[in-house]
């Protein structure tokens, strides 16, 4: 088995009028039980935006503190959550129902260790 | 003497273009590992190279190779757990038991086929589109790193690359080695076919000679096509697919000149199409309509076997054609589609019907639809709008066969 990291990628600000959260929530959750039930869940986690982000960067003498995120951009990681999986079809298969509940982008990554 | 190695050095490429595929599969299930399999066949070819010009060739020369290969695998990973790594050293005693276990049956029959699970690894939708087409012409056609990087115009390091950094993703993310499940099938499978046809048009687009071996590339397509036919007989798609090439392919010798110049399909030397691909491409094409569960290969397939069935051009039957690429159309709505259709119309109802379909078309970055549009108004004897057209397409093309084709149409449009 292998573990995997399903990133959720979030459009920057407020989600538009016609997102429905309510609904969004109810699907996630839904699919967190069924995870659960079938033994692939391994932790899961939602993230306030990146605009609370701070990076810090290791220079010669001191670790330099700055305003996050990271990475400039119009999306950013919004949550994620991890899988466990025999292999890349089995992971996919949990990502492709993660994208359909969070109607978001879903990136599938194996774990090194 | 001299005379009886080149006959083995022959014999040993005709085993290893026939079989490198299966058996890089059949290593592949043994090892779970791409890279080592790749060099455990190597292995038992050089093997063969040695020993075949003093033995003479076994009387089954697959099985000698995936047993020759799987001892070669063996002897590496003894090898390197000698250096270090326990569970290696587990691992090929595992390997050990079961070689000592299969090696009565030698013959290549006993082993199961492999090479299916091998291209749905090759063609899977997580792996750029232009890897799944490299690896699978490396894995399963056998072909060089650097046959494939010609063909493809890429640089070998380049290429090289790619592919290695390919099979450490399907080693790190674990992409399955495996015949998907029913319900993923189709889906699946079309994605394999996308990847052989992508190889056959690259080998078709340049086999008017400009760039040297691509036409190879047909050859492969087509061989790989057959095979995936005969690993999954009842696909009426795959058949489809297998059926378009052999009809496409049949009229290669006549759609370029001596000179390399493009000839077209009406203007052809019918006696020059291949009889025998013409025939074995119109019975899956009958195969296909008994079946009757029609899809896109399939019906691009009939077209052509239409044109074949036309003894001149005169006598080709546009209406069915027509109807055919309304079928398309229904299943495929795309503008390229809707060029060819037009193409058909105008031969039923004249070129004005089909330019009114052209017109409209979102194409304008596509030579064919600028030739196309120039024909016809050529037709309608518009010759100031046809030669603006004829600009147009010369402008786009990337080909040099098609601009020199082009160029000649536009000067003979009077």
């Amino acid at each position: 088995m292998t573990k995997y990291l399903l990133s959720i990628y979030q459009p920057d600000g407020p989600p538009p009028a016609t997102v429905n959260l309510e609904r969004i929530m109810r699907d996630v959750g839904a699919l967190t039980e069924e995870m659960q039930a079938a033994g692939a869940w391994v932790f899961a986690g939602g993230l306030h935006d990146a605009g609370s982000a701070t990076v810090l960067r290791p220079g010669a003498d001191d670790v330099l503190v700055t305003d996050g995120p990271f990475v400039e951009g119009k999306e950013h990681l919004g949550g994620f959550t991890v899988v466990t999986a025999p292999d890349l079809d089995a992971a996919l298969e949990w990502g492709r129902k993660l994208a359909r509940a969070t109607t978001l982008p879903i990136e599938v990554r194996p774990f090194r260790h | 003497m001299a005379e009886a190695s080149a006959t083995d050095a022959a014999a040993v490429e005709r085993v290893f273009t026939a079989e490198y595929g299966r058996a890089v599969a059949v290593l592949v299930r043994l090892c779970g590992d791409i890279d080592l399999a790749q060099e455990a066949v190597q292995d038992a070819f050089i093997a063969a190279l040695e020993r075949w010009p003093a033995t003479g060739v076994p009387p089954a020369p697959a099985g000698w190779i995936i047993t020759t290969a799987r001892h070669k695998l063996i002897d590496r990973l003894r090898r390197e757990s000698s250096r270090e790594a326990r569970h290696e050293e587990a691992e090929w005693l595992r390997l050990a038991a079961a070689a000592d276990a299969g090696d009565a049956d030698a013959g290549a029959a006993a082993w199961p086929d492999d090479r299916l699970r091998l291209i749905f690894t090759c063609c899977h939708p997580a792996l750029a589109l232009n890897v799944r087409v490299a690896l699978t012409l490396r894995l399963l056609g056998g072909l060089s790193t650097a046959a494939i990087a010609r063909a493809f115009l890429v640089p070998e390091a380049t290429l090289a690359q790619r592919l290695a950094r390919a099979k450490r993703k399907v080693r790190d993310a674990r992409i399955p080695y495996r015949v998907p499940e029913d319900r993923d099938l189709p889906a699946r499978l079309a994605a394999v076919e996308a990847v052989l046809y992508l190889v056959f048009n690259e080998g078709y687009a340049a086999a008017a000679g400009e760039r040297f071996g691509r036409d190879d590339l047909c050859v492969e397509a087509i061989r790989l096509a057959r095979l995936l036919q005969s690993l999954v007989p009842r696909d009426p798609e795959v058949r489809g697919l297998l059926a378009l090439m052999l009809l496409i392919e049949s009229r290669r010798s006549a759609r370029v000149t001596a000179d390399g110049d493009l000839v077209l399909l009406a203007d052809q030397d019918r006696a020059r199409w291949d009889p025998a691909l013409i025939a074995e491409g119109q019975a899956l094409v009958r195969q296909c309509l008994a079946d009757n569960q029609p899809g896109p290969y399939q019906i691009q397939a009939a077209i052509n076997a239409v044109h074949s069935a036309a003894a001149t051009s005169a006598h080709t039957d546009w209406r069915q054609i027509v109807q055919l690429y309304d079928h398309l159309l229904r299943l495929t709505p795309t503008p390229i589609v809707a060029l060819n259709r037009a193409v058909a119309v105008a031969e039923v109802d004249g070129a004005a019907a089909g330019l009114t379909l052209v017109e409209p078309l979102p194409l304008a970055g596509f030579h064919l639809f600028h030739a196309v549009r120039a024909d016809l108004l050529r037709r309608l004897g518009r010759r100031d709008d046809a030669a603006l057209a004829y600009e147009a397409a010369i402008a786009v093309t990337a080909n040099d066969a098609e601009r020199t084709f082009l160029r000649k149409r536009r000067q003979a449009r009077d």
